[in-house]
Parts: C-alpha cells; sequence; structure tokens
C-alpha cells in the first residue's frame, strides 16, 4: 500500500501551483464581478501541458491518470482560477477512451489548440432509472439529449444548461440517447449548424458556464468502452471535489493566520475554543474529503466498479466542506469577512456555485447511498464482512481489528 | 498509488489465511446459537484463542522477535487484521496489552521488565489493564492524584481511584499512572507503574454504562504494596511514559477503528429491504453523507499507514478520524431509528449501538480535548492560557478555588447550574 505522492506527482503540482501564482485570479475574481474580464487561463493551461493530461501519449497527450488531473483542479481552487479543464477533461478523458478512426483530432485537443467541454448526462440510477441533465431552474431534471441517424448523418439534439467551459469550446462532449434508448458517446462541434451555447454568470464570476441548445446538429458517435460515458460523469465529480479541497485549504489558511495575529480580550482569538473548535472542524472535513480523493483517483484506476462510488464520495464530502469552510472563513474574520473588499465572499460565491453544478452536492451524496445499497442488495442478508471473497490480491478490507 | 500488495505482501497474506483456515475451527464463537455464553467461559476460551494467535504468529506482528513478535511492520499487522476479519474469527482479546502497553513498555521498561511480562502478555497467559484516567482526571490527564509513597526500603504504597477501565476484571496486571511527587508541577511529578492486579488492597467494580452493560470498571486502590521494581521508566518521568502509550493509542484507534463494525454497508442493509425508505430523499441524502465519513476514515487509515510505512509517527491529526467515526455512526443510528422506528431500540445491535456512542465521544480523548490538541499542534493556533503552568500540584487546587471566585460575577445571585461546582469552590476560597 502506498498513497504518497510520486516525485512526478510532486512536481506536477508545484508546476501548478507556479503557473497559477503568475495571474492574480483572486484579485480577478474580484473585479470580474464589478465587469471586468476574467483573465484567459487557457493559453497558461497550454503552456503547462494541461489540456493533454488525459490524452495517451500515442495520440499527442501526457497520458496521466485522474489523480494528476485532480492535483491541477486542487491548485486551481486553491486560488479560485478557472483554467476551463472542469469541462475539457472529462471531454477529452472520454474522446481518448473512445480513440479510433472517427474521433476528432485528439492531437488538436492534447495540445490544447482546440478546447472540448463536457455535456454534464447524469447516468440512472435505481430511483431516477433514466439518463438525465441538470434542470435550468427547479427540481424536476430534463431528458437526456436525443441521438437520430448514423455515421455522418447522426444529429442531436437537446438542451443543456449550467455547462461548464461550454463558451468558446471547440468541441461538446457527452451522452446521447438513441432511437432504441441506448446511451452513446457523443461528441458535437461548438460551430456547428444547429450548436448554439449561451454564455452566462452566476454568482461566481470565475466560472465559464453556457446553456447549451442543440437542435439536430450534426455529431459525431463515439465508439467509447462501456460504462466510459458514466464514468466522464464521475471523473467530473471528482475534479470539482478536487477544486473544492482547495478551495477549503485556502480558506483554512487563511482563517488559522488570522485567528493568530486577531487579539480580543488580550488573546489571539485561536486559543478561544469557539475559534479553535470551528477551524479544526474544517480541516477534519478537508482531510475527510482529501482522503476520499485518493479512494476516487485508486478506484479509476484499479476498481472501476467502485469509481461511481468514490467519486461521488468525494464530491459529497468536499462540497459540504467548502460550504462550512467559506461560512467559517467569514465568521472568523468578522464583520470584515463579509466586506467586498475580503477574499472570504469570492471562496463563499465559489462554494455556492460548485454545490449546485453537474448534479450538485446533494445528488452525489444520494448516489453514494444508491451505491451502499446496491452492495447491499448485492450481499443479500449475508453478513458483508466477506466482501473481498476470491480477490486473493486483495485490496485492504474494512475488518482491521486493532493493531 | 497502490492499495494492492507487493508480492511480498501478497505471499505474507496467504500464509496468515492458509494458517486462519487450518485453525479456524479452534476458534471461539462469539455468535449464532453456537455462541460461548457464559462468560467466564468465553474470557477462557478467548485467552486460549491468543494463544494459539501468538504461536501461529498472528498477535504482535510488529512486534520484535526478541520479546516473541514478528518483527514486521504496521502494513503485515493490518494484513492480519484483514484475513482474521475475513475469517470470521475473534481476534486477540488482550488488544490494549499487545497494541498499548506492551509497546510501552518495550520502550521504558527495564530489561527484567522485559523479560517476565512480554511473552505472558503476548500469549494470553496474563491480560493488562490501562490505569490512567481518575474521576477527576481524565482530559486533562496529569492531573492524576493516585498517589504512591516510596518506603523506606524503596518498596511503595499506593492509594486511589483510577475509572474507564477496560477488562480491569480479568486482568493480571496494570499499567497505572501515579503522583509521586505532588510539590512539584503537575506533569513533573509523576511515575508509571506495573501494579498486580491481585494485590492486597486492589478493588474492581463494574461501572455499568447507558446500554446496562458494564464495559468498564473502575478500580480502588487502598494502600497497595509495590515492590521497588514496580516503577516503569524513571521515577518522576511518569508523563512521558504515558505520552507514549497515548501515541500507541492513536496508532491502534487509527488502523483499527473500523473494528468496531461501524461500516456503511452494514448500516445500508438496515433500509435496503424497506422500499420507501430506500426511495427516501431525505433518507438517501443522510445514508449517502454518512458512507461518505465512514469510507473516508477507511482511506485515512490507508493515508496513516503509508506515513507509518515511510517510518513517519502518525500525529495527532489521526485523532479527527475518531470524531468522524463516532460521529457518522451516531448518525447511522439515528437514521437506523428514524427508519425502523421503536422497532430499532428494541433488544438488539441496534440499540447497543444507540446505546455506546455517547460514551464512546469521550473513549481515547474526549472530541473537545481532541480538538484542542489538533487546533494547537497540527494548525498552529496559540493555547488557551493555562493556570497551571509551572505550579507545584500540591498548590492547585487552591488555586483553582481562587480563580473560580475571580471568575465569579459580584452581582450574580441567582443559582445557575454551571455555578453548582464552582459557587461551592468559590465560596470555599473566600471562607
Amino acid at each position: 500500500m502506498n498513497l504518497a505522492l510520486s516525485e512526478e506527482q510532486r512536481l506536477l503540482r508545484e508546476a501548478a501551483r507556479g503557473t497559477l501564482s503568475r495571474v492574480p485570479t483572486v484579485a480577478a475574481a474580484r473585479a470580474a464581478l464589478d465587469g471586468e474580464p476574467t483573465p484567459d487561463l487557457w493559453p497558461a493551461a497550454r503552456e503547462a501541458g494541461w489540456p493533454g493530461l488525459l490524452i495517451a501519449e500515442q495520440r499527442g497527450g501526457a497520458g496521466l491518470g485522474a489523480f494528476d488531473a485532480m492535483l491541477v483542479m486542487e491548485e486551481s481552487g486553491r486560488v479560485l482560477a478557472d483554467p476551463l479543464l472542469l469541462g475539457h477533461l472529462p471531454a477529452s478523458g472520454l474522446l481518448d477512451a473512445a480513440a479510433g478512426a472517427q474521433t476528432p483530432a485528439l492531437e488538436a485537443l492534447a495540445t490544447g489548440e482546440q478546447r472540448a467541454a463536457y455535456l454534464p448526462v447524469r447516468p440512472p440510477d435505481d430511483v431516477q432509472a433514466q439518463w438525465s441533465v441538470d434542470p435550468h431552474e427547479g427540481l424536476r431534471r430534463g431528458g437526456a439529449p436525443s441521438l437520430s441517424g448514423r455515421g455522418t448523418e447522426a444529429r442531436v439534439s437537446g438542451r443543456l444548461s449550467w455547462v461548464p467551459g461550454a463558451p468558446g469550446a471547440d468541441l461538446l462532449v457527452g451522452v446521447a440517447i438513441d432511437a432504441d434508448g441506448k446511451p452513446a458517446a457523443i461528441a458535437v462541434e461548438g460551430a456547428a449548424r444547429g450548436a448554439s451555447v449561451k454564455p452566462v454568470m452566476r454568482y461566481d464570476a470565475t466560472r465559464s458556464l453556457g446553456h447549451v441548445e442543440l437542435t439536430d446538429a450534426p455529431a459525431t458517435v463515439l465508439d467509447a468502452p462501456a460504462g466510459e460515458a458514466a464514468a466522464a460523469w464521475f471523473l467530473a465529480q471528482a475534479l470539482l471535489a478536487a477544486e473544492s479541497v482547495g478551495a477549503v485549504q485556502t480558506a483554512l489558511d487563511v482563517s488559522v493566520a488570522y485567528a493568530q495575529e486577531r487579539h480580543t480580550f488580550g488573546r489571539p482569538i485561536g486559543s478561544y475554543q469557539a475559534i479553535k473548535h470551528g477551524l479544526t472542524e474544517v480541516l477534519r472535513r478537508l482531510e475527510n474529503a482529501r482522503s476520499l480523493l485518493y479512494y476516487a483517483a485508486w478506484a479509476r484506476q484499479d476498481a472501476p466498479d467502485e469509481f461511481p462510488l468514490a467519486a461521488s464520495a468525494a464530491r459529497s464530502a468536499a462540497g459540504r466542506a467548502l460550504d462550512f469552510a467559506a461560512r467559517e472563513m467569514i465568521s472568523v474574520h468578522g464583520g470584515i469577512g463579509a466586506t467586498w473588499e475580503h477574499d472570504a465572499p469570492l471562496y463563499f460565491r465559489r462554494a455556492q456555485l460548485s454545490r449546485r453544478l453537474i448534479g450538485g452536492t446533494a445528488d452525489a451524496s444520494e448516489r453514494v447511498a444508491a451505491a451502499m445499497l446496491a452492495r447491499a442488495d448485492a450481499s443479500g442478508s449475508q453478513p458483508p464482512a466477506d466482501e473481498q471473497a476470491g480477490t486473493g490480491e486483495a485490496h485492504p478490507a474494512e475488518a482491521a481489528q486493532t493493531v | 498509488m497502490d492499495l494492492n500488495d507487493t508480492p511480498e505482501q501478497a505471499e505474507y497474506r496467504a500464509t496468515v489465511r492458509e494458517w486462519l483456515e487450518r485453525h479456524r475451527a479452534e476458534a471461539p464463537v462469539l455468535e449464532g446459537p453456537e455462541a460461548i455464553t457464559d462468560e467466564q467461559e468465553l474470557i477462557a476460551a478467548r485467552r486460549a484463542w491468543q494463544g494459539k494467535l501468538a504461536e501461529g504468529g498472528l498477535a504482535g506482528v510488529a512486534w520484535p522477535r526478541e520479546y516473541g513478535g514478528q518483527g514486521r511492520g504496521p502494513i503485515e499487522q493490518v494484513i492480519v487484521n484483514q484475513e482474521i476479519g475475513r475469517a470470521g474469527v475473534p481476534g486477540i482479546l488482550d488488544a490494549i496489552g499487545v497494541g498499548m502497553l506492551g509497546p510501552t513498555i518495550m520502550a521504558h521498561g527495564s530489561e527484567e521488565h522485559k523479560a517476565r511480562y512480554l511473552g505472558p502478555m503476548l500469549h494470553g497467559d496474563e491480560v493488562w489493564c490501562q490505569l490512567f484516567s481518575e474521576p477527576a482526571a481524565g482530559s486533562d490527564l496529569a492531573a492524576v492524584q493516585a498517589r504512591a509513597r516510596q518506603q523506606e526500603d524503596g518498596s511503595w504504597r499506593l492509594s486511589g481511584q483510577k475509572v474507564w477501565t477496560t477488562n480491569a476484571q480479568i486482568a493480571s496486571f496494570g499499567l497505572l499512572l501515579a503522583r509521586t511527587d505532588p510539590d512539584l508541577p503537575k506533569h513533573n511529578g509523576l511515575t508509571m507503574f506495573i501494579v498486580p492486579m491481585d494485590a492486597e488492597g486492589v478493588t474492581v467494580r463494574g461501572l455499568r454504562q447507558i446500554s446496562g452493560e458494564a464495559e468498564f470498571n473502575e478500580v480502588f486502590f487502598d494502600d497497595v504494596p509495590l515492590s521497588a521494581e514496580a516503577p516503569v521508566g524513571p521515577v518522576g518521568g511518569g508523563w512521558r511514559t504515558a505520552l507514549t502509550t497515548l501515541m500507541f493509542e492513536r496508532v491502534t484507534i487509527g488502523l483499527g477503528s473500523e473494528g468496531l463494525g461501524y461500516r456503511a454497508d452494514r448500516f445500508a442493509a438496515a433500509i435496503a429491504s424497506d422500499p420507501d425508505a430506500r426511495r427516501d430523499p431525505e433518507v438517501r441524502r443522510r445514508l449517502g453523507e454518512l458512507a461518505s465519513e465512514l469510507l473516508a476514515v477507511r482511506f485515512t487509515g490507508y493515508r496513516t499507514l503509508t506515513a507509518l510505512q515511510q517510518g513517519q509517527t502518525p500525529g495527532p491529526e489521526s485523532a479527527l478520524a475518531k470524531v468522524t467515526l463516532v460521529n457518522a455512526a451516531i448518525e447511522a443510528g439515528e437514521l437506523v431509528a428514524d427508519v425502523r422506528g421503536p422497532e430499532a431500540l428494541g433488544e438488539g445491535p441496534w440499540s447497543y449501538m444507540i446505546s455506546f456512542l455517547p460514551g464512546l465521544k469521550s473513549a481515547g480523548g474526549s472530541e473537545e480535548i481532541l480538538r484542542n490538541t489538533v487546533g494547537e499542534r497540527v494548525l498552529g493556533l496559540p493555547p488557551e492560557p493555562r493556570l497551571d503552568k509551572g505550579i507545584p500540584f500540591s498548590e492547585l487546587r487552591a488555586r483553582e478555588r481562587q480563580a473560580a471566585g475571580e471568575a465569579e460575577p459580584a452581582t450574580a445571585t441567582q443559582g445557575n447550574g454551571a455555578g453548582a461546582g464552582a459557587g461551592d469552590a468559590a465560596s470555599g476560597a473566600r471562607a
């Protein structure tokens, strides 16, 4: 067992921190709320090689894994950057998994000459039996895009709201349901006839979002291995979780620093248990979410059956952690933490919007329940202790007793 | 990143599994119709089973070979724990001795201590208990009042009371923290002792808890004679010895907390059979959230293990895993009881769990003290001002009374709840 970062991963993280430090992203997040343009981080992402993270080396990418992608997302989250990877990475990962004759140019996506966005279509579970999309407003989920025709005649129609990175994307990648009711991975050119993207900004100006309308838009049907279309959804969950973890870390660091220097009644406020325990709670939630990132990354690589559970658990924990951390950050700073000049409101804004994208944090929690209930069904009345039976190469069981 | 066994670990796992398959019929049965119900018989069977595990190399896996262990690492210990769980047989009876007290004796005890006590401890021939906490010394452990006085001939006499003592009723020995010099500041005047539980003047009394069961004991010491060789580590150096035990306690909890059986799949199974509950969004959200927390505990454990494997000592942050575990299990008890109604509160595992958890919040360091420790040592937040630094222990009580008197508002006339103890102390100080 080894959950430590490799030397390469440490370097990747350091490089990401360096790249992102060259742009004052947090100040830009505030200015953007006042109408200033957000900095375009795509050139920096290209220079750093991030567009090709999940594309195989023989197709011009770096051939790295989910954990590496999550490390970069975590660094983005720390400084409230949006290098447009939340859409590009699941999309390019799905395209790479489907790599074949019909696959749109992966080399251009790997270098970042082209950018893709992921159309989030939620895979079914025991309660919601159909693939579905996030509602434009309200609780009722929409139907997945539909696919008609074959080959060069393939067309996709549908409406997707709040799609990360959609404005300006060269390629829109997701799932559509064919005439037989079967899901198919599809790619649509952003500039295609019948495809329109309306940029939207809500509450957190750092986040590129768009409403996508597809009307008989020409599409490429991708030959993706079974499960990869669903895996793209869960990868997006894991990436958003990683980005949130980064934001929680900053919220904690800034709050701790303030609690050490701010004095009341002759003492630093961090010496009071009310403050100390609140910040320790942020740390607890942070470490839990971080542990689940490891779970998600491991599952993506070595236990694909567990990836939906692991990624959803990470999203659930990280989303709730960010909400708690952002509120705590404001509280610890007192009134000043709720002013426009302070950074805390920017993290709060990030928390508010992030928790409601790509299914939302609550849906991720329910997804965890779905996976646990499915496990319970599978084991029937059997005591669940024996879930690894038959796997000689056991991954760690839950049955650890005491040392 | 890798969670799979290396070839060597896989080979070791196979060996362990093979041993367990060969011997599982000899293990005592704890559940089901065949279960041993007689307490004495059960203890005897579990001791014998610990002895077999030790002979097979499945107890004290991380203990050095010279003390009868296997000289392996924490990973191998976890592999053994996992395989014992998989085989559905009980683990060792004396996890406290083998996991925490034995390693403390190895670190601080004399050669004679190690030669005399470690072997029988490992084999379950002599069970041990941890005699640290007292009625007035829990979170503030260094406030222990149990008093050991050295005699002319170098031997000791011990008087006082300990509490929350697991296994005291079956223990042959206890590791006890006592005050040996009350005129020193409180952390300096402590000494660790080995106490024979059959010594004259030792009384063990079961302490019934919410469930009605007595998991713990209180232990009274009335002028108990101890030999000159009883101290473990230097006289006056007891605090350092205690910290060693507490460090091993953290490791034990960090690596083994799932052994309590608080597992998400078990809670899901309690809900899965109810078709309405399992489709209810509120139930699903609650189950999903607590399951995420429990999964996080497991992977935090693997991170701890990675740190151990790299030769690092797990810090106080692993204490947060215990906070998560207990609170997630409390949530699970709430959820199961909400779904099943009063039926869940009948005789059975759910009501037992629901009863057990409120106390577990304070076990192994109360949640509040753990958060203090983590806040100060991990986050680097400033400590609370303390009234007990550098003050002889014998003067502390008077100071505490004085402080309570100062803190009491002069105009306070109504008898509020918080004032009960403090008020008494304050009037005492003024008198």
